[in-house]
């Protein structure tokens, strides 16, 4: 536990020096979302009943940026290597490291909803509800994101690689978010929310333990 | 104790290429019996019978997946480079097979259903399934440590492998058009005879090319873990320059 503290303290750090890229990520997902509307034209009808999805797909796509720069810091230098020797546990510093990204990705869609309403003339009935959902949504892209963060980065392409294994895995993810989301902002007459919840809930829970049992596997030299 | 991370052993040909041989042989029988002697089925007709490699290629291909899914298991405890050969050999196998069953599903449906794709759980599944382990081959071309690439596969496959249920389950949720698993009490028994001999057949087939593409894995790696050659000498090398 204190060593979980501790590799969560050094990832505050080095987030709270670095903002440029968590505004340039917040740019690039505003910039997704404002070429969606491009991408359907100006039918208020069309976009209201779309973004749901579209803000779901500027946030996976904005996750991979942010994932992939996400050990930028811990391999120059061999930081990392540097912190397993300490000794620090991998499990620690993964689940630090998927905190950190889980923070700035939750934080991102919150910064996103405004914009998506205001370009897509969105409702928004619930917005504590929807907060909700896209904690447990990013929870879901961070937990494997951080575990093929930690891959890709030591391999080739690694900006092509990212993508390539982990659009595939966050499908059910994408899909209940973007229901769980429709629902709350068009309605949901037959109280369909609560089962596409507990789907996020599921698949948080089984990746969030299997990517930290595997994390130290991936890591090991 | 021996090292673990020593070249994996390199299987014969043999066994391979009889597997292959055996498939090849039932499926022209299985196939004889499907085109020829099966009756037609009284709503679809004879397009039906695409059934009889389209079935068989769908078990197989996760029996596919299932054993990549026990090779890496296999390797993360053992540490055995055999188990990786198997990994590649699986994966690779099984994503032909399923990007070869997405092609017969979109033959089947537009006759069938009057489209070349359907967001169908089962559809949607096979395809998620295949761009998921398409990922893990692309994993493996880019890291050219083989200790680092038989273990991230691994794990790339265990993960991927853990997901499939996932994504079954969220997609099932969604209106379907595909029809339920059919049971030997509800196959007629002139249908059962050539699906059952094609299902053998498939995975004789699988089985070789596996094996096959394990034997390929393996020399491939045993060239890679090799020693280096030894310098050569500095009398040869002037010889060589002049």
């Amino acid at each position: 536990m204190t060593q979980l503290l501790a590799a969560v303290h050094k990832e505050w750090l080095l987030q709270s020096r670095a903002v440029a890229p968590l505004v340039a990520v917040l740019v690039f997902g505003a910039t997704a979302l404002l070429l969606f509307s491009f991408a359907v034209g100006p039918d208020y009808e069309l976009l209201r009943g779309n973004a749901p999805g579209f803000l779901w797909l500027a946030l996976l796509l904005s996750s991979t940026l942010t994932l992939a720069e996400s050990f930028q810091a811990e391999m120059e230098h061999r930081a990392l290597e540097g912190q397993l020797l300490l000794p620090a546990s991998a499990t620690a510093v993964y689940y630090a490291k998927a905190l950190a990204n889980w923070a700035q990705l939750a934080l991102l869609g919150i910064a996103l909803v405004p914009l998506m309403v205001a370009l897509y003339d969105a409702n928004l009935p619930r917005p504590l509800a929807l907060f909700g959902i896209i904690a447990l949504g990013t929870a879901g892209l961070s937990a494997p994101g951080t575990l093929y963060a930690a891959m890709t980065h030591q391999a080739r392409s690694r900006q092509t690689l990212l993508p390539l294994l982990l659009f595939p895995l966050v499908v059910p993810v994408l899909i209940a978010s973007v229901k769980a989301t429709s629902l709350l902002m068009l309605g949901d007459p037959m109280g369909q929310v609560w089962s596409w919840t507990l789907l996020l809930f599921a698949f948080d829970a089984i990746h969030w333990s299997l990517c930290g049992l595997l994390f130290g596997r991936v890591v090991e030299d | 104790m021996a090292d673990p991370f020593r070249p994996p052993p390199v299987p014969g040909p043999r066994l391979g290429f009889a597997l292959m041989g055996l498939g090849a042989l039932l499926l022209c029988i299985g196939s004889y019996l499907g085109l020829f002697v099966a009756p037609s089925e009284s709503y679809m007709g004879d397009v039906y019978r695409i059934m009889y490699v389209h079935v068989p290629t769908a078990w197989n291909t996760m029996l596919a997946f299932t054993f990549a899914f026990g090779a890496a298991l296999a390797f993360l405890i053992k540490g055995e480079f055999k188990w990786d050969a198997r990994l590649e050999a699986a994966v690779e196998v099984g994503v032909m097979m399923a990007g070869l069953l997405c092609l017969q599903g979109s033959i089947w449906a537009k006759p069938t259903w009057g489209v070349w794709w359907d967001w169908d759980p089962r559809l949607t599944t096979t395809a998620v399934m295949f761009f998921a382990f398409v990922g893990i081959l692309a994993l493996r071309r880019f890291v050219e440590d083989p200790v680092k690439r038989a273990t991230w596969s691994a794990v790339a496959t265990i993960v991927a492998y853990a997901d499939v249920p996932i994504v079954y389950f969220s997609v099932r949720w969604w209106n379907s058009l595909h029809q339920m698993q059919s049971s030997p009490e509800t196959v007629s028994r002139a249908f059962l005879i050539p699906l059952r001999t094609n299902a053998f057949a498939v995975l004789f087939l699988m089985a070789g090319l596996i094996t096959v593409r394990t034997r390929i894995a393996a020399l491939r790696l045993r060239q890679e873990m090799a020693p280096p050659l030894p310098e050569p000498a500095s009398g040869l090398a002037a010889e060589g320059a002049r």
